[in-house]
Parts: C-alpha cells; sequence; structure tokens
C-alpha cells in the first residue's frame, strides 16, 4: 500500500512537472484553454471544499471572484503585485468572515438564496461606491503580467487548494465538518462548535476563490462589475461541481474539467446555438448523474471490494 | 443504467477531444482571404451587436463577394468568414479571438461590439499583430490605448469629447439667446453615464450654467416618472439625460405623459436608433440626442438604402456607430487593396498613414484617432442630423426650442 501510495506521489510530481513545463510548449490558444481549465477547477474544488461536506450549496462564488478582480482594478497599478495579492487574500476572508457568521445559521433553499443575493449586493455596493465617491465605472488594469504569468499563478493555486483540502480531509474540522453535513443538531451534541467550523471552511473556499478573480484580471484589460460580477460563473462552478461530485476533493475537477472542454467544443463548432445546447446538457447532466462523475467511480469501487478485502486480509 | 451513463460520458469526452484537437487542413495557395469575427449573440450586448454591429458585417462581406472579392494585386479574392458567438462575455471574447488567430489562423479580424469588450481583446490583437478598428467603443483613454497598441483605432473617441461637444452647442445657442442658463442632468448609474457626466459636470460649470439637478439612477431602472415630475418642477431650460436605450425611451415617453418640454431635451443611447423614431413619430422632431450623421450627404443616402435593402426585415441602421463601422470596414477594405497582399503589418502602417474614401466622408488618422466626430444629433423631420460639432461638413442648425409635444 505504501509502495502505491509513493508511486502516486511521484506520479503527482511529474505530471505537476508536465503542467508547469506546458506554457513553454503550446501556442497562445492552448495557453488560454489550460488557463480556462485551471481557472474552473480551483473554483469548484474550492466550492466542493465547503459545499461538499457541509452539503450547503453557495452561488456566492462571483461575489468573491469579482471583488478579487476589482482589488485588483483599484490596487494594481499602485503596489506590487504579492502585495496586491496578498490584499485580495484580506479582503477575501474578511468579507467570507463577515458574511459567514451572519447567514451560516441560515440551512437549505435560504442559504441558497442568500449567497445569490450577496453576488448582487456586493456587485451593487461597488457601483455604489463607484458612482458616488470615486465617479468611475469601469477600470483599467494595466499591469506587466503576462498569459504565461497567469498560468502559473493558477497552477500554484491549484496545487494549494488541493493540499489545503487534503490536509482538511484529514484534521479534526474535516471530520467535524462531515458530522455536520450528516446531521447538524447531533454535531451539536458531540460538542462541536458549529459556527466556527462552519465560518472556518467557508473563508478558506472563499479565499481561494477571490484569489482566482485577482489572477485573471489582468486578462481582460477594462474591469466593470457586470464582467466580474457575473451570476453565470457562479451557476457553471455548481454544474461543475455536481458533474464531478462535490463529496471528495477531486471530484469538482472531474467535473471542471470535461465540461469546460465542452463548452470550448460548443464555442467552436456550434457557434450560434452553444447556450441552448449546454443547457440541454445541464439537463441531462442532474438527470443521469445525480451523483456525478465521483458517484460512477463509488459504484464501480463497491462491486470491486469484496475481492479487495479478501487480497489484504491475506496480506 | 451505470454502464449506459460511462458510456454516454466517455462519448462526450471523446468527442470533445476529436474535435479539439483536430489537425487545420493542408495550407492552400491564397484562394480566400479568412475574415473573423466573435459578437455577442447572447448575452447582454446582444441587442447592441445585433443593431450596429452584425448587419454592417454581414452587408459588407456580401457586398465585397457580389464584387469578386478583395483586390489583391491583379485578382480578386472572395472573403471566407468565421465567426463565433462571445456571449457577452470578456473572456470569451479573448478565448475566441485567440481561437480565430491560432487555430483558424484567419488573416483579418473584425472587432466585438461594445467598449469593454473591444478592451479585453485589444492586447491579443496587439500581441498578435492585427489591425484593430475598434468602431463601436467610447472611452477616455483612446489616445492613451492607440499610442499602447499602435495596431489599434479608436473610431467612436472619447467620452470627454462627447459632453464637451454638447456643452459647447449649448453655451452657443445661449450666445445667440436662445436659451437660458438652468441646466438638469440625470444619468444612468454605468460605465456610461458616468463618464459623460463626469466630464459634463465640470465642462457646464466652466461654461457658468446653473446645474439645478443632477443625479443618477440605476441601470434597468423601470419607473423614470419621479426623475421627469422632479426635474419638471424646477423648469429648467436645459434637460440633459446620458441614458441606455431602454431608459432613453422610458424618459422620452414620461416627458411627453408630464408635457415636460425644455427649450432643449437631450437623451443618450438609443437616441439615434431607427426603433426611437419608430416609436416616437412626430415627437421625435426636435429631441437631440448623442451620435448623428450628416443626413444629407449622397454616400450616407445610399448607404441606408443599402442597408434597408440587405438587412432582414428592411432593418434601418442606427444613426451613430452604424456608419462608422462600415466605414471602418471600407478603410480596412482599402488599406488592404493598396497592400494588395494579407500583410499586416503593412495594412497597419496603411491605415495610419493613408487617406480613405468612405460614407463618412474622407478620412484620416492622426495618432490612430479620427479628427472629427458627430457627437450631437437631432431629429429633423424624420431623420437624426448631426447638428454638433457645429463645425462639422453637413451640421445643421438645431431646432431651438423644441416643438411642443403632440398627443400620439
Amino acid at each position: 500500500m505504501s509502495a502505491m501510495r509513493l508511486a502516486a506521489a511521484l506520479a503527482a510530481c511529474a505530471g505537476l512537472a508536465v503542467l508547469a513545463l506546458l506554457p513553454v510548449y503550446v501556442d497562445a490558444y492552448y495557453l488560454a484553454l489550460a488557463i480556462g481549465l485551471l481557472q474552473f477547477t480551483v473554483l469548484a474544488t474550492a466550492w466542493g471544499l465547503f459545499s461538499g461536506p457541509t452539503r450547503y450549496v453557495s452561488l456566492a462564488t462571483t461575489a468573491f471572484f469579482g471583488v478579487g478582480a476589482y482589488t485588483v482594478a483599484v490596487l494594481g497599478e499602485l503596489l506590487p503585485w504579492p502585495l496586491v495579492l496578498l490584499i485580495a487574500t484580506a479582503i477575501g476572508a474578511v468579507m467570507a468572515v463577515v458574511v459567514g457568521l451572519s447567514t451560516l445559521r441560515l440551512s437549505g433553499l435560504h442559504f441558497v438564496i442568500f449567497t445569490f443575493g450577496l453576488a448582487e449586493l456586493i456587485r451593487q455596493l461597488v457601483i455604489w461606491f463607484e458612482v458616488n465617491k470615486s465617479r468611475v465605472l469601469g477600470r483599467y488594469v494595466f499591469v506587466d503580467i503576462t498569459q504565461k504569468d497567469i498560468y502559473w499563478q493558477l497552477l500554484a493555486l491549484a496545487v494549494a487548494v488541493f493540499v489545503i483540502g487534503w490536509l482538511i480531509e484529514r484534521s479534526r474540522l474535516g471530520f467535524a465538518l462531515r458530522i455536520i453535513g450528516e446531521d447538524e443538531t447531533v454535531a451539536k451534541h458531540c460538542g462541536i462548535n458549529v459556527t466556527v467550523a462552519k465560518v472556518t471552511l467557508f473563508t478558506i473556499s472563499a479565499v481561494f476563490m477571490t484569489l482566482v478573480g485577482a489572477i485573471m484580471a489582468p486578462r481582460w484589460t477594462y474591469i466593470e462589475p457586470s464582467i466580474v460580477f457575473n451570476a453565470t460563473i457562479s451557476f457553471e462552478v455548481v454544474i461543475m461541481a455536481l458533474l464531478g461530485g462535490a463529496h471528495r476533493l477531486w471530484g469538482p475537477a472531474l467535473g471542471a474539467i470535461p465540461l469546460t472542454l465542452l463548452f470550448e467544443f460548443l464555442a467552436a463548432r456550434f457557434p450560434t446555438a452553444s447556450t441552448l445546447i449546454m443547457g440541454v446538457i445541464f439537463l441531462l447532466i442532474v438527470y443521469a448523474l445525480p451523483a456525478g462523475v465521483v458517484g460512477l467511480w463509488d459504484n464501480f469501487r463497491r462491486q470491486w471490494r469484496p475481492r479487495r478485502v479478501e487480497q489484504e486480509a491475506k496480506a | 443504467m451505470g454502464s449506459s451513463v460511462t458510456r454516454f460520458a466517455a462519448g462526450l469526452l471523446a468527442v470533445t477531444g476529436a474535435a479539439l484537437f483536430a489537425v487545420d487542413g493542408p495550407a492552400l495557395a491564397q484562394s480566400s482571404v479568412k475574415i473573423g469575427y466573435a459578437l455577442s449573440r447572447t448575452g447582454p450586448n446582444a441587442g447592441g451587436a445585433a443593431v450596429t454591429t452584425l448587419p454592417n458585417y454581414e452587408m459588407w462581406v456580401k457586398e465585397v463577394n457580389a464584387a469578386g472579392g478583395l483586390k489583391l494585386g491583379d485578382k480578386r479574392v472572395p472573403i471566407e468568414v468565421v465567426q463565433y458567438d462571445d456571449r457577452s462575455s470578456a473572456e470569451e471574447a479573448a478565448r475566441s479571438l485567440e481561437r480565430l488567430i491560432t487555430q483558424d489562423k484567419v488573416d483579418f479580424i473584425l472587432p466585438p461590439w461594445g467598449t469593454g469588450l473591444n478592451l479585453a481583446v485589444g492586447p491579443i490583437l496587439n500581441k498578435a499583430g492585427y489591425p484593430h478598428l475598434a468602431s463601436t467603443a467610447v472611452t477616455d483613454r483612446a489616445p492613451e490605448l492607440a499610442k499602447r497598441w499602435p495596431n489599434s483605432f479608436w473610431l467612436l473617441g472619447t467620452s470627454a469629447g462627447a459632453a464637451n461637444t454638447l456643452v459647447d452647442l449649448l453655451v452657443k445657442l445661449r450666445g445667440e439667446g436662445k436659451i437660458g442658463d438652468t441646466v438638469a442632468m440625470v444619468s444612468v448609474a454605468d460605465g456610461f453615464g458616468i463618464d459623460l457626466s463626469g466630464a459634463a459636470r465640470p465642462a457646464l460649470a466652466k461654461a457658468n450654467f446653473k446645474l439645478a439637478y443632477d443625479k443618477t439612477y440605476p441601470v434597468g431602472t423601470q419607473d423614470l416618472s419621479p426623475i421627469v415630475n422632479e426635474v419638471k418642477a424646477l423648469n429648467p431650460d436645459v434637460f440633459i439625460a446620458f441614458s441606455y436605450p431602454p431608459d432613453t425611451l422610458g424618459i422620452t415617453e414620461q416627458a411627453r405623459i408630464a408635457s415636460f418640454n425644455p427649450k432643449i431635451f437631450y437623451t443618450g443611447v438609443g437616441t439615434a436608433f431607427p426603433l426611437f423614431k419608430q416609436k416616437f413619430g412626430a415627437n421625435a422632431q426636435g429631441v437631440m440626442g448623442i451620435g448623428g450623421w450628416s443626413g444629407d450627404s449622397a454616400p450616407i443616402k445610399d448607404y441606408l438604402a443599402r442597408h434597408k435593402a440587405a438587412a432582414a426585415n428592411g432593418a434601418e441602421p442606427d444613426r451613430w456607430a452604424s456608419a462608422v463601422t462600415y466605414a471602418s470596414l471600407q478603410m480596412l477594405q482599402q488599406a488592404i487593396e493598396r497592400v494588395g497582399k494579407i500583410d499586416r503589418e503593412a495594412v497597419i502602417k496603411d491605415l495610419q498613414t493613408g487617406t480613405f474614401d468612405t460614407i463618412i466622408g474622407k478620412v484620416k488618422f492622426e495618432n490612430n484617432l479620427p479628427t472629427k466626430y458627430w457627437w450631437v444629433g437631432q431629429w429633423q423631420d424624420g431623420e437624426f442630423y448631426g447638428v454638433g460639432p457645429a463645425t462639422n461638413e453637413g451640421a445643421r442648425t438645431p431646432v431651438v426650442p423644441k416643438p411642443a409635444w403632440k398627443a400620439p
């Protein structure tokens, strides 16, 4: 078993090295596609970090994504890049704590609706501020960051989200969250501080989303609320995570990658009907794969489990 | 169930993969000129793109191909179009253009619709060395962008230009004793309204106009009657609304209902749309707005007739960016034909230095910007004529005061 682990770790390192060298070998189009893949992998995985174990469906992805992008739009030309990212992290974290403390007492549909409203609330606040205080709407991002830099930063972020997700799963926090997801009342009776656990994880998840927004912002040159607070992003991330299966760390990535490729394929081959076909595919996913790709995998494993148990017993 | 779903998913993946990594066909001799564009066919930008951009692109391609194609040296080569939907998203627009450049290997690219998307694709077109004739972007950074990206041309100019021209016109009319100096201004709380009101505010103050009312309203405001009624109570000489199409129609309708009839009634984007004339008929008379064109000139009349004949259900072009968009295509065509081959660098050079004969008159860029624009137009007898800057060739004398609203 430990030999297998070692092999898996080595394979992961090799894979990572290949991914890191990718921008050197591919043209601008495949680089853009890779950026899209990484963007949604990080967003969907970060979404799954919180929503997987707790089963709270959040539509706030674009709120954090937009705040990250706006941080860059405001500070990008004034401060050095690492500092800008650090500030984006701080803003995302503070916002998530405030939002978390005030809303994670809600559950079920109420929470879904609140998170959807949150994105709109933040968007309106930004517009109000820009209209009445700064008197500019639509900001320009001229920073010295190439597409390759964006790719590498997203890759680093993807590694970070998986490592942190892996650590959380193995921590007391991860265990507590799984109990909360099963039954919140039971969790409380076990002495788990439900609020602290949920807010902590919500914050970690939100920081990743904020950073994705910040890293992606230089790609568009021009930022306005309707571009970065785009509700479609929230919905796409949920669909991706559900397709993959949100109850495992690597599940959302299994949804994000095929769906990003599929969107790209549809946009390229059916330019006038892509939105329509996408809608049909979303319906098919929810109907045909209620437990996601991970669900298929788990079924597959369950069929093989007896034999493995036997083998392990012998060993 | 499980296995059939697995097969379905695998099939989808396989199709996706195969299509994505499909290799381009073998390189052929120049039998066609490939022109690509990504426009917003869906999403919030779809309306603007459908009125201003798409009909002109389609009409131009049809006309060029009907004439045998673009003239490269001594032969004519037909245009082949590759097009995508950017779904009104900056990321999708960027990716579509990268696809056009590296996958479809198009010879030239026509720009997307709107300020945001033109800025999003600016760096990509610059890096790949494609000419970028932005004909639907209004940005105060146009001079700076033209310097940063020497391949880019900003045909609609700056919002400061729009606001200052309007104020200049007001100063002139006040000098002629046609209006007093009370101004009421409202603006939509979005890029356009903020930029224009931001430029108009100091310009009005500098010209000693009294700004009696200065408020913004959120995008998508349905009920505009409170604003119109508040403004009416102040009885200003000049009413300025830096508005978007739905509010332009709403404000005008409310003003008519409330019989609010200032000497100058100016509304923003949408005033120049054919829809405005359809909706208000004779009541459009005297309404001013952003844009305008030389409605008396023969090439514009000819363009209007051709557009009506070419567009689906005889749609008319708008009286602002439509003609500029078509003119930008004429410039591109003339530059390509003067160079005589697909040499993008030479085409950019020709665009920077050459003079072009277009439906909006002779155009020569200075620092990649045109030297004249139409900023203020007015509906006069069923046509939206340019009235400002008054120095432009073909500028009409504005009808002031605006005639009273009639019952519809």
